[in-house]
């Protein structure tokens, strides 16, 4: 690690400011960055912590009946007070890591990272939701832009996450066996309008919908409706821990097993 | 018996107060006044020449004392090897040389190629950023096939080729033809046994240190025989006579083999810091541990059974390749051939044995023993082929084994070692005991109705531990002895320090050594310390590996101990003026046989510092004696080991369900340790046959090397295991009847995983699936089910 400068703000305002200057990185739970620096592969020359901002942290429920996630909340939070709102959302935290890294690790981090086989990215995707930032509000469809790859702008902080609550959803995440971070995961979301199926590990391009899937399970949510699907075409990521005939194959197996426990 | 204290007891690790408090002493806690850092710049390409080092940018930073590179190294020996083996010509095995910093070419990936001294550790790495190297990439070698096949690259450009030998042992051919052209069904096998990097909990440290005024050079280093590395690093690398040097192995976090051998990093920090006056610390970071730390394991092994229409086996027949990596560590060419073709009798009466292996040069991390070393994969291939057989001819796998079993004791296999003693039925008995089998049919409805496959595999296993006899290593081509050593200092007040030359990195030596020490005398174990790890301080042994620390480095002590009880009892005699052939020690007195005379234990240690009442005519004041113990004969852990598994015939995902282990391991001193030995054992043996995977593409670039895509077994990946050690057959030629323990876990239990999930993908109708390579990830298994 090189050294660097370290910055606490306690408002937005305050973070927006510090991040304005030059090679500032927002720190959220430090479990990608700081690993990233201590391998000297990132050297910002000033961490800009966003612990401490209080508005950014904790879980709500607003008017329109969306679970609201401040930018800076753990894992382990959203775990513990999403459970009653959206358990779906609540058992996907949950599962994430370890308990020390689910009680750094940010759902803001996590999304600004947007790893291909990170967990967070299915069930914004799956919901359908909004990704509010320090300037504007992004909808799930219009953030996601491939491997790491994202709509933020240099010094764009997550200071929200909303999630529409479904009818009934289901995320199934079936484990990388060394990193245990997803190989294939699914997140099944049943609205009143439809059906929305996101899926995370599997492609070269980050978190995508599955449509066919989509439409079939907005036809008939069942497991059955899945089973007659062919597993999704397109880039698959082929690594030592599986090849893309595999994990094409598990998206389907996952995504009917989803259906499944959604119940 | 179990008993409360002394052999038998399982007394609770007094060692793990330090541990589980944090107040443990490692390598890298020391810190020496003046100390500088080495940071090492290793090769990020597997095979290329060095045109060229720049290090003038680099000199010029923040805090660097010094640079070196292999020119540095040019007076000095290389890293040396400490086992010849011949091949079937007769002629030695190729033995490159191995400089400290490489010298021409880099050949592996994490080849230390620059050491960069700094005032800190940030420094020195920052400086090593700051080298240029101008390194011109050679096509690698990584396939052992390719690598023996005419027109390959040459990891050494200076041997004919790639092959460091071609062995072959036990039966000659004819016998070798003739069982196989008597045969009525042959069976054969073609298997890898996978690659597997060490991972002990600390990483690897070392610290050097030199006193010009005394002109001693002191390592303090992370292994686990600390006479091996005075020697080896004394004599063959720096030219430093062992007075003039002392090594010591602190506490130790794990081991698993991985810290017996001599490493370049142990003697760039001694040299340097002699050059330097100064005390040079390397602490490895994990990234580094996983290119730089010996590997094990990965051979390419074809296995043929002859059986005739009874279903008695006739012969086996083995070809492996065993990968070398790039160097030859410290036991590296010992491992495939010493260690595993000597095993390939596995616990049957199979006539006609015959092993050959050809060891392979590759542009790969060294590879060397790792928990098991050589027995766990003679143990894979030989069950691995039993059950296969058993399948093709119908019958039952356990029944064939134990058709086969060897039953008359003593045992001479067609390759070369004599067991002892065993019983292999009474631990197959012991194991049935323990699985339920008739109950598993019901338990594979239960799971067909959940959707799963159940299988069960069974296996037994053989090895050979309590290594070794020296004259017979020495015969087949060890450069070094195998004996052990132990000194006992009895205090005046009647405390007692035990200083051995095994070393104890996590099997709680401090415990179990205490319990024989002191059951022998009949006092409190809190009255005996065990001290290790100095060369300054413990006579010269070879240190703990091979399950050999009980059954070779106990004896030693059981020798000592019998000494100072012999004294002590001449002592006692005087002081009750009574002749010494009279005198019976009991719980810690002494008395006078038939008569109510006695003296305890403390009086006679007192008299023995403070001779005023002694007989100073015929023996010498003091209580302290020293003994040497070279085995004669290794001895022969055995035992059966059942697993039982679900695999999810969607995903491919196995989950192991149960596991026991039935071993008998001789006489047993603290039956907690054993299992705890046998746990961590099954843990590394169940990580092996379903996760762990060192994987290279064809560049030899390292794809695993880190814990994001080196997958270690954690604790939900375990099942409770059943184990039990019950079945004793004492060992017949040391004196506590041991056999050692440390090792089988690791070793029985690959095969016992596998051989469930090919009887679950059988039964379940996969019958075109009769093997699959490990580890068994769920990928692997979907892939062989569809395949
Ligand atoms: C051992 C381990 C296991 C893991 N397992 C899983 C798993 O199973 N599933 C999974 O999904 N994840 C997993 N993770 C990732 C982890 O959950 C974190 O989500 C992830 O590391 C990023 O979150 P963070 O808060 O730590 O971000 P940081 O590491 O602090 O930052 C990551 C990036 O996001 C930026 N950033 C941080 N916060 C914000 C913000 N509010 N707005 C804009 N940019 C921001 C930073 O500048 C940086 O570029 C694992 C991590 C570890 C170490």
């Amino acid at each position: 690690m090189y050294n660097f400068e370290f910055a606490k703000p306690s408002s937005i305002a305050e973070a927006v400011e510090a991040l304005g200057h030059d090679e500032a990185q927002a720190l959220g739970g430090g479990q990608t960055l700081l690993p990233t620096m201590k391998q000297r592969l990132a050297a910002p020359a000033t961490l800009v912590s966003l612990n401490g901002i209080s508005e950014m942290i904790g879980v709500c429920v607003n008017d329109a009946g969306e679970v609201c996630i401040g930018g800076a909340t753990p894992h382990a939070t959203v775990a513990r007070e999403a459970q009653a709102q959206y358990p779906a959302l609540a058992a996907l935290a949950n599962r994430i890591g370890d308990p020390a890294v689910r009680s750094r690790g940010t759902i803001g981090g996590s999304l600004a990272n947007n790893d291909p086989s990170a967990c967070y990215p299915a069930a914004a995707l799956g919901s359908g939701a909004t990704i509010k930032t320090n300037t504007r509000d992004i909808a799930a469809d219009d953030y996601f832009q491939g491997m790491f790859e994202t709509a933020l702008e240099e010094g764009e902080i997550i200071t929200e996450v909303r999630f529409p609550v479904p009818e009934k959803a289901n995320y199934q995440k079936f484990v990388q066996p060394a990193s245990r971070f997803a190989l294939v995961g699914v997140f099944v979301a049943k609205f009143a309008d439809g059906v929305r199926v996101a899926v995370t590990g599997a492609s070269s391009n980050g978190v995508f919908r599955w449509a066919e899937a989509e439409a079939a399970l907005s036809a008939d949510f069942s497991k059955a409706a899945v089973e007659g699907l062919s597993a999704p075409a397109g880039d698959m990521i082929s690594d030592l821990h599986g090849s893309g005939d595999y994990r094409a194959h598990l998206v389907k197996v996952m995504t009917g097993r989803a259906v499944a426990a959604a119940g | 018996m179990p008993t409360d204290h002394g052999i038998g007891a399982s007394s609770k690790r007094r060692e793990d107060l330090r541990f589980l408090t944090g107040r443990g002493r490692y390598t890298d806690d020391i810190n020496l006044q003046g100390q500088a850092f080495v940071h090492f710049l290793r090769s990020d390409v597997a095979h290329g020449r060095i045109n060229g080092i720049d290090t003038s940018e680099a000199e010029k930073m923040p805090g660097v004392i010094r640079i070196f590179t292999g020119a540095d190294f040019e007076g000095v020996g290389g890293i040396p090897c400490g086992w010849q083996v011949t091949d079937r010509e007769g002629n030695p095995m190729r033995e490159p040389p191995h400089p400290v910093l490489a010298q021409g070419k880099v050949r592996h990936v994490g080849d230390p190629i620059v050491g960069v001294v700094a005032e800190t550790a940030a420094q020195a790495r920052s400086a090593a950023e700051a080298v240029v190297l101008d390194i011109e990439e050679l096509p690698a070698v990584v396939d052992m096939r390719k690598a023996l096949a005419d027109g390959s690259a040459k990891v050494h450009d200076e041997l004919d080729g790639n092959l460091c030998y071609d062995w072959v042992f036990g039966s000659d051919d004819a016998a070798i033809d003739e069982a196989f052209s008597k045969a009525a069904h042959v069976t054969t096998l073609e298997l890898t046994n996978n690659r597997l990097s060490p991972n002990a909990m600390e990483p690897r440290v070392a610290v050097g240190d030199y006193s010009w005024a005394s002109d001693e050079s002191t390592l303090y280093t992370t292994s686990q025989n600390p006479h091996v590395i005075r020697l080896l690093m004394g004599a063959f690398v720096l030219g430093i006579p062992e007075h003039k040097l002392r090594v010591i192995a602190p506490d130790v976090g794990g081991g698993f083999g991985s810290k017996i051998y001599h490493y370049a990093e142990e003697a760039f920090c001694t040299f340097a810091a002699k050059q330097l006056r100064r005390p040079v610390k390397w602490t490895s970071t994990r990234s580094e541990a996983f290119i730089s730390d010996a590997h094990g394991r990965d051979h390419i092994t074809t296995i043929q059974l002859a059986m005739d229409a009874e279903n008695n086996f006739l012969g086996v027949r083995t070809d492996t390749l065993a990968n070398m990596g790039a160097y030859l560590s410290t036991f590296a060419p010992s491992i495939p051939t010493y260690l595993h073709g000597t095993l390939m009798a596995g616990n049957y009466k199979t006539p006609a044995v015959q092993v050959n292996v050809k060891a392979v040069f590759t542009n790969t991390v060294p590879v060397d023993a790792y928990r098991g070393a050589g027995r766990p994969e003679a143990t894979y291939q030989l069950e691995r082929l039993i059950d296969k057989a058993a399948r093709e001819v119908g019958a039952d796998p356990v029944a064939l084994r134990r058709q086969n079993f060897i039953t008359q004791f003593p045992y001479a296999t067609p390759v070369a070692v004599e067991y002892d003693t065993g019983d292999y039925n009474a631990t197959m008995d012991k194991l049935l005991e323990m699985i339920d089998r008739d109950g598993f049919e019901a338990r594979a409805e239960a799971s067909r109705k959940a959707g799963k496959l159940r299988g069960l595999g069974i296996n037994c296993y053989i090895e050979a531990c309590g290594i070794a006899p020296s004259a017979l290593v020495g015969q087949l081509g060890a450069r070094a002895g195998l004996y052990e050593s132990a000194t006992v200092r009895v205090n005046a007040t009647g405390g007692l320090v035990v200083m051995t030359g095994s070393h104890s990195h996590g099997q709680g030596h401090e415990t179990s050594f205490a319990q024989v020490v002191a059951d022998m005398i009949g006092i409190p174990e809190n009255m005996v310390e065990i001290v290790h790890g100095d060369t300054a301080n413990t006579p010269m042994g070879m240190g703990t590996y091979g399950s050999r620390s009980l059954a070779v480095g106990g004896s030693a002590m059981v020798r000592a101990t019998e000494k100072i009880i012999a004294k002590a009892k001449k002592i006692a005699a005087h002081l009750m003026e009574a002749s010494e052939g009279d005198i019976e020690l009991k719980d810690g007195q002494f008395s006078v046989a038939g008569t109510d005379k006695s003296v305890a234990w403390g009086d006679v240690t007192l008299a023995a510092y403070v001779p005023h009442n002694y007989p100073l005519d015929e023996i010498e004041p003091g209580l302290e004696e020293t003994a040497f113990y070279d085995p004669n004969n290794f001895t022969y852990p055995s035992g059966a080991y059942a697993c039982e598994v679900e695999v999810d015939p969607e995903t491919g995902k196995v989950q192991v369900m149960g596991f026991a282990a039935a071993d008998d391991f001789g006489n047993i001193v603290n039956p907690m340790i054993v299992s705890g030995q046998v746990h961590g054992g099954l843990a590394q043996g169940i990580g092996q046959a379903l996760l762990e995977n060192v994987a290279y593409d064809e560049n030899g670039q390292l794809l695993s090397a880190s814990y994001m895509d080196y997958a270690m077994p954690r604790a939900d990946d375990l099942p409770f295991y059943k184990v039990d050690h019950s079945s004793v057959t004492p060992c017949t030629h040391n004196p506590l009847g041991v056999k050692g323990c440390g090792e089988a876990g690791a070793i029985g239990s690959p095969p016992a995983v596998v051989n469930a999930v090919v009887d679950a993908l059988q039964r379940g109708g996969y019958a075109h699936v009769t093997h699959i390579d490990m580890p068994l990830t769920p990928a692997r298994v979907w892939s062989a089910m569809n395949g």
